[in-house]
């Protein structure tokens, strides 16, 4: 641990505030449930996020581990091919649009981006804990279609299967969707208008850490693609309900026209999952090897590149459903795009390490392990932009591995990585630094377990959604189902300690880290209710190292 | 980061007496204004792509369907349209005034100029509700009781001096006591394919002008709410995001109509190309 | 016991062009995960931190490497791209000499039909060596025909057609799949196909003979009195269908009509298609607006039915079209209601 760092944070206030531990601070100084339910503070709605988010994943996981052993034997002797088709929507549904898509915006970023550009709090409070609410409401629609009878559409809700020919809950799963979609837009919506009208004094754009350059590209995003799904599911809900054939070519509709509007808000939702892992794991690489972000403008540009990009590339997934050859072609090149700025990311943290002061504590571990995954995740991505390929890989296992080595691999490490870095910050205790590393490693290794596997059965042809499948496919198949056990305690651990350490961990100083940015040298850990008690004017770069160390801030300091 | 540090915490509430003027997150008035004032834009911004997926299925459809798409638009009274699209475009006049009003502090002023912007929108809801009853007479709400034949067939007779009450009313139907459809005219759309497609352009039809009148609906809630307010003078000059942010809410509004009119009312047949 | 192979079969002419594009991608993807991995461990070797108090020196950028990494990345895209087009090209455009197989997807069979009017369920037969064209729809929901072994893949999507098409290299059985979700029984939607020598392909069809899909067209376009306006003369109230496959045929932009001044259209088994269900859509020149031959949805003209009717449509050779018969009616009653002026 940087002792150093923790008793003398060098840049410090000059003022005398509450010493570290004794004051008030955002979670002591009211504790009724009530002032948590009614709160209009960002940290605590992150934290109210956090929670719901956890439980989901929770939930989604063990669905995942449910198809994992049906998936040991070739034949479905586990469960009926009915329920296996309600557990993989389920877990689709779960992961997607309950997890991955708030994950990070909503927790980390509802916590770090008005301490990290020196406001108060977020520019509508309010909006932002009814976006919590209208999350928990779609989700309880959600849970209750999912857990009351199921429904077996897949997450992606393809007509007609989905308007006409399912009997189960499509209906209230829409509902769902549609509502917690406005939980998206509003959060989005807050955020855009925060970093526009919130920063403080002296925090112009190019001194933002990159962190909130993901969580601005990640913004737009969601207030432009998501009221494109709202509408879209409406539609799907109200052809079920009036039996109007917008989607069934039976009733005079098209399709193809659902898988176009569908995949216009979710391919670039992906990217509203894995750019703000992107972002926080800059914040990792910087502070774990002190130096600022080689290219800091090309990376924020980078965030903004693949969030334009990431809108006129949907087509992708439609290579084999008879689009035409012209359109395809473009759309393969379209997509050859966005792998340049991702490529950047990746070259860029490298050259950051280069010559870096590296320590091995865990959230730095997580960004190795997001590193490598979201480097096999991207390349992967080549066989499936390229036109040739794409056809045989098409809805195949390895279309399943290459989108979770980018989710999981990317944007749920990605989360972990930056959850353990905030973590003294967000209660001001220090989790066990042995057990975080075990689970990194665990992760890390599980994970690759997993799903290197399907990208081999995926090439053999196994197609998604199988209940059952070919004998020659068992041996990899055992394989994953191996792999996610090891996962799957590599994510319980952190369940475990996490919680643990809020109440027994080692009290973390202001900045255990090191980190250079407003949120570390200028806030108490935990902060106190109104984050700073001072407006903070910034007049340099955001990650400066170099005066870390110099002796008379330090002294200055304390 | 390099920081210095500023005082702030008194300059913010000096200048402005009220309580309830400034939000304790923010630094100043000028801030919060500008603040709500982008995140009102930003909204209008996610409303425009709302609409836009149907607007992008309705053309799609539009150049896939043609000819049926305009014989349904025909069924359509562009008169009505047209009275509509004015009273609206006065709607959105009496709210320009009210802004103006919350600019200059005539609390008053911004109570009456809502009042008749509220009058002018429920005008336009009640041609529209006007429209939908005769709509529900012809059959063409997209329903399992949506008939083709029958639409064209009474809108004919409607067209030729019938009138509308010709139909007889001993019989109930599924809306707005609409005659039963007899079943020679069931069984004659369900061999017309022609029907289908005649039934997804009242879908969208019907879909595109609920929803917005749900947005003029709740124009009228948050009007009310501001309403009050504004009586007992909670707007100053300094303080009048909402006044703004519902003025901006209602053009938006008035704005999604003016494409609307054209694409579902005038779809060229009655600009003369005929039947 | 357990077989396990991490390599499909081989056993198409296009199998081995999309494998060599495949292998390349392997290279660039074994390249770079081996640079970052590389790195990543190289620095942390070198780099670990030593001393709380050591501060690295502080780049911030340098313009050379970024152009660098931004170039290099774009460049072998777009040979990857490049690649992928042409190998692409090879998968969506059949010899023409292909044979014609028909394919309809339901929940949750393949049924196919070969010209001679041989159906099977789940299977298909075809000749080493010779290229066969599947023309594949839909009865309910999405479908995905797909052959891993030939790398070839095409979604049946009902209301429309879409082609793919192979040729065997190897005699053996392969799978068939299902890969687009298509409900319940989706797992259970598979099939094998069988590639055999062409004696035993004909002793095969010949055993399961029937009549032709083409003649059963002809039976249909009789019972359908299609005839009575496509009587194949110039005077006809209709075009005339013969030889009109795969022609370029000029539209009528009459008023109102929904397609531009001189546009034309290649009349494939789409435009064959479109035209049965939904007459109006592109009307031959000469002909008015709308159309005055009734729509034929799935009740009157079923999916099996349609291709047989354009099986027949593309063998009418010159002259050929059926005399008219004297006893039938028009059909334009058939599709109007009662009470319709």
């Amino acid at each position: 641990m940087s002792t150093i760092i923790t008793s003398a944070p060098a840049l410090a206030p000059a003022s005398k505030e509450p010493g570290q531990g004794g004051g008030v601070d955002y979670l002591n100084h009211e504790t009724s449930i009530a002032s948590w339910l009614l709160t209009l503070d960002h940290k605590r709605i992150g934290i109210l996020y956090l929670v719901a988010m956890s439980a989901m994943f929770v939930l989604g996981g063990f669905y995942a581990g449910l198809i994992r052993a049906e998936l040991i034997t070739p034949k479905g002797d586990l469960m009926s091919s009915d329920f296996y088709n309600k557990s993989f929507t389920a877990h689709g549904v779960i992961m997607v649009f309950f997890v991955l898509i708030p994950l990070v915006p909503a927790s980390l970023g509802n916590f770090m981006l008005p301490l990290m550009i020196g406001a108060k709090d977020v520019a509508f409070p309010r909006l932002n804990l009814i976006s919590w609410y209208v999350y928990m409401i779609g989700a309880g629609f959600t849970l209750v279609a999912l857990i009351g009878g199921g429904v077996d559409t897949g997450w992606t809700f393809y007509t007609p299967l989905s308007t006409t020919y399912l009997n189960s809950n499509v209906l209230l799963t829409a509902t769902g969707l549609f509502i917690l979609g406005f939980s998206s837009i509003l959060t989005g919506l807050n955020f855009i208008v925060t970093i526009h009208r919130m920063r403080c004094p002296g925090m112009d754009w190019f001194r933002m850490p990159l962190f909130v350059w993901a969580l601005y590209a990640t913004s737009v995003i969601q207030l432009l693609g998501t009221p494109v799904i709202a509408i879209t599911l409406a539609l799907v809900g109200v052809e079920r309900l009036l039996g109007v054939g917008i989607f069934d070519p039976r009733l005079g509709g098209d399709p193809i026209l659902y898988q176009h509007l569908f995949w216009f808000y979710s391919h670039p939702a992906v990217y509203i999952m894995i750019l703000p892992p992107l972002g926080v794991t800059n914040e990792l690489i910087s502070t774990f090897s002190r130096k600022p972000i080689f290219g800091y403008s090309m990376m924020a540009g980078a965030s903004l590149a693949i969030a334009i990009f990431s809108f006129i590339v949907w087509a992708h997934h439609m290579f084999t459903s008879g689009l035409s050859p012209y359109a395809a072609m473009f759309f393969s090149l379209l997509t050859f795009s966005v792998a340049i700025p991702s490529g950047i990311k990746v070259f860029t943290w490298l050259a950051t390490l280069f010559r870096g002061s590296i320590s091995f504590d865990s959230p730095m571990l997580y960004a190795y392990g997001f590193i490598g995954l979201f480097t096999i995740g991207g390349m992967t991505g080549l066989f499936l932009s390229t036109l040739g390929t794409d056809i045989h890989f098409h809805d195949t296992y390895f279309v399943v591995a290459h989108f979770h080595y980018v989710m999981v691999g990317g944007a749920i490490v990605g989360f972990m990585g930056g959850l353990h870095f905030i973590w003294p910050k967000m209660f001001g205790r220090m989790y066990p630094e042995f057990l975080a590393r075990m689970s990194a490693i665990l992760i890390f290794v599980g994970f690759n377990l997993t799903f290197f596997p399907q990208f081999l059965v995926g090439y053999l042809g196994m197609p998604r959604r199988y209940h059952e499948y070919p004998n020659e496919f068992q041996v990899l198949n055992v394989f994953s189902t191996a792999g996610a056990t090891v996962l799957g305690v590599g994510y319980l651990l952190p369940l475990l300690y996490l919680p643990w350490s809020v109440f027994f961990g080692e009290k973390a100083g202001r900045n255990p880290w090191g980190a250079t940015t407003l949120d570390w040298t200028h806030t108490e850990s935990p902060p106190t209710p109104h984050n700073f008690e001072e407006t903070p004017v910034v007049t340099g770069e955001p990650y400066k190292y170099d005066t870390l160390f110099n002796k008379e801030s330090a002294l200055a300091g304390h | 980061m390099q920081v210095t540090e500023k005082k702030h915490a008194q300059e913010a509430h000096d200048d402005h007496g009220h309580g309830h003027e400034l939000a304790h997150h923010f630094v100043s008035v000028e801030q919060q204004h500008d603040a709500g004032n982008l995140g009102m834009w930003m909204f209008l911004t996610t409303e425009v792509l709302f609409f836009g997926g149907l607007f992008a299925a309705y053309t799609i459809y539009r150049y896939k369907f043609e000819k049926v798409f305009e014989q349904a638009s025909n069924i359509l009274d562009p008169m009505l349209g047209a009275i509509n699209t004015i009273v609206l475009i006065f709607s959105s006049v009496t709210m320009a005034f009210a802004v103006r009003s919350a600019q200059q502090g005539k609390s008053k002023a911004i109570v009456a100029w809502l009042g008749a912007t509220i009058v002018f929108g429920a005008l336009f809801l009640g041609i529209k509700y006007g429209e939908w009853k005769h709509d529900a007479h012809l059959h063409v709400f997209p329903t399992s009781d949506f008939n083709w034949t029958w639409a064209r067939e009474k809108h004919a007779e409607g067209e030729h001096g019938h009138g509308h009450d010709s139909h007889g009313p001993e019989l109930k139907g599924f809306v707005f006591n609409s005659p039963v459809v007899p079943a020679n005219y069931i069984e004659s759309d369900s061999r017309n394919p022609e029907a289908k497609q005649a039934k997804l352009f009242f879908f969208l039809y019907f879909s595109m002008t609920s929803l917005h009148a749900l947005h003029m609906i709740i124009g009228f809630g948050v009007m009310a709410v501001i309403m009050v307010y504004a009586w007992y003078g909670y707007y100053t000059p300094h303080y009048y995001v909402p006044v703004e942010s519902v003025g901006l809410y209602w053009h938006f509004v008035d704005l999604v109509w003016i494409f609307l009119f054209p694409l579902l009312y005038l779809l060229g047949a009655h600009l003369g190309a005929g039947h | 016991m357990w077989d396990f192979p991490i390599w499909p079969e081989s056993a198409s002419t296009v199998a081995p062009s999309v494998e060599a594009l495949y292998l390349f991608i392997v290279a660039l993807n074994i390249g770079m995960t081996a640079l970052v991995f590389g790195l990543l461990v190289l620095f942390s070797v070198l780099y670990y931190r030593r001393a709380d108090d050591q501060v690295p020196p502080q780049y911030h950028g340098s313009m050379l490497l970024e152009i660098g990494w931004t170039a290099i990345p774009t460049v072998i895209c777009l040979i990857v791209f490049a690649w992928g087009v042409k190998v692409y090209a090879e998968l969506v455009v059949p010899p023409a000499d292909s044979m014609d197989v028909y394919i309809v997807g339901r929940q949750w069979m393949w049924k196919a039909q070969y010209p001679g009017g041989q159906r099977e369920i789940n299977a298909l037969h075809a000749v080493l060596g010779k290229p066969v064209k599947l023309t594949i729809t839909s009865e309910d929901v999405l479908h995905s025909f797909s052959i891993p072994a030939f790398r070839v893949k095409s979604d049946a999507v009902p209301g429309r057609y879409t082609t793919l098409w192979f040729q065997p290299t190897q005699a053996g059985v392969y799978h068939i799949f299902c890969t687009e979700y298509c409900g319940t029984e989706h797992s259970r939607m598979i099939g094998k196909i069988t590639v055999m020598e062409e004696g035993d392909y004909q002793k095969w069809l010949s055993e399961k003979a029937e009549l032709g899909d083409a003649l059963q067209g002809r039976k249909l376009f009789a019972k359908l009195q299609c005839v009575t306006c496509h009587a194949g003369e110039s005077q006809a109230r209709a075009p005339s269908l013969e030889e009109i496959h795969m022609k370029r045929i000029p539209l009528s932009f009459d008023k109102g009509s929904p397609v531009a001044p001189g546009a034309t259209v290649l009349a494939d088994e789409n435009y064959l298609r479109e035209s049965i269900r939904y007459p109006s859509a592109k009307i031959a020149a000469g002909y008015q607006y709308p159309s005055i031959m009734p729509a034929y949805d799935e009740s009157l003209v079923s999916e099996d039915e349609m291709f047989q009717l354009i099986a027949y449509i593309k063998s009418l050779k010159k002259g050929q079209t059926p005399t008219r018969n004297e006893h039938t009616t028009t059909p334009t009653a058939l599709g109007a209601p009662a009470g319709r002026p």
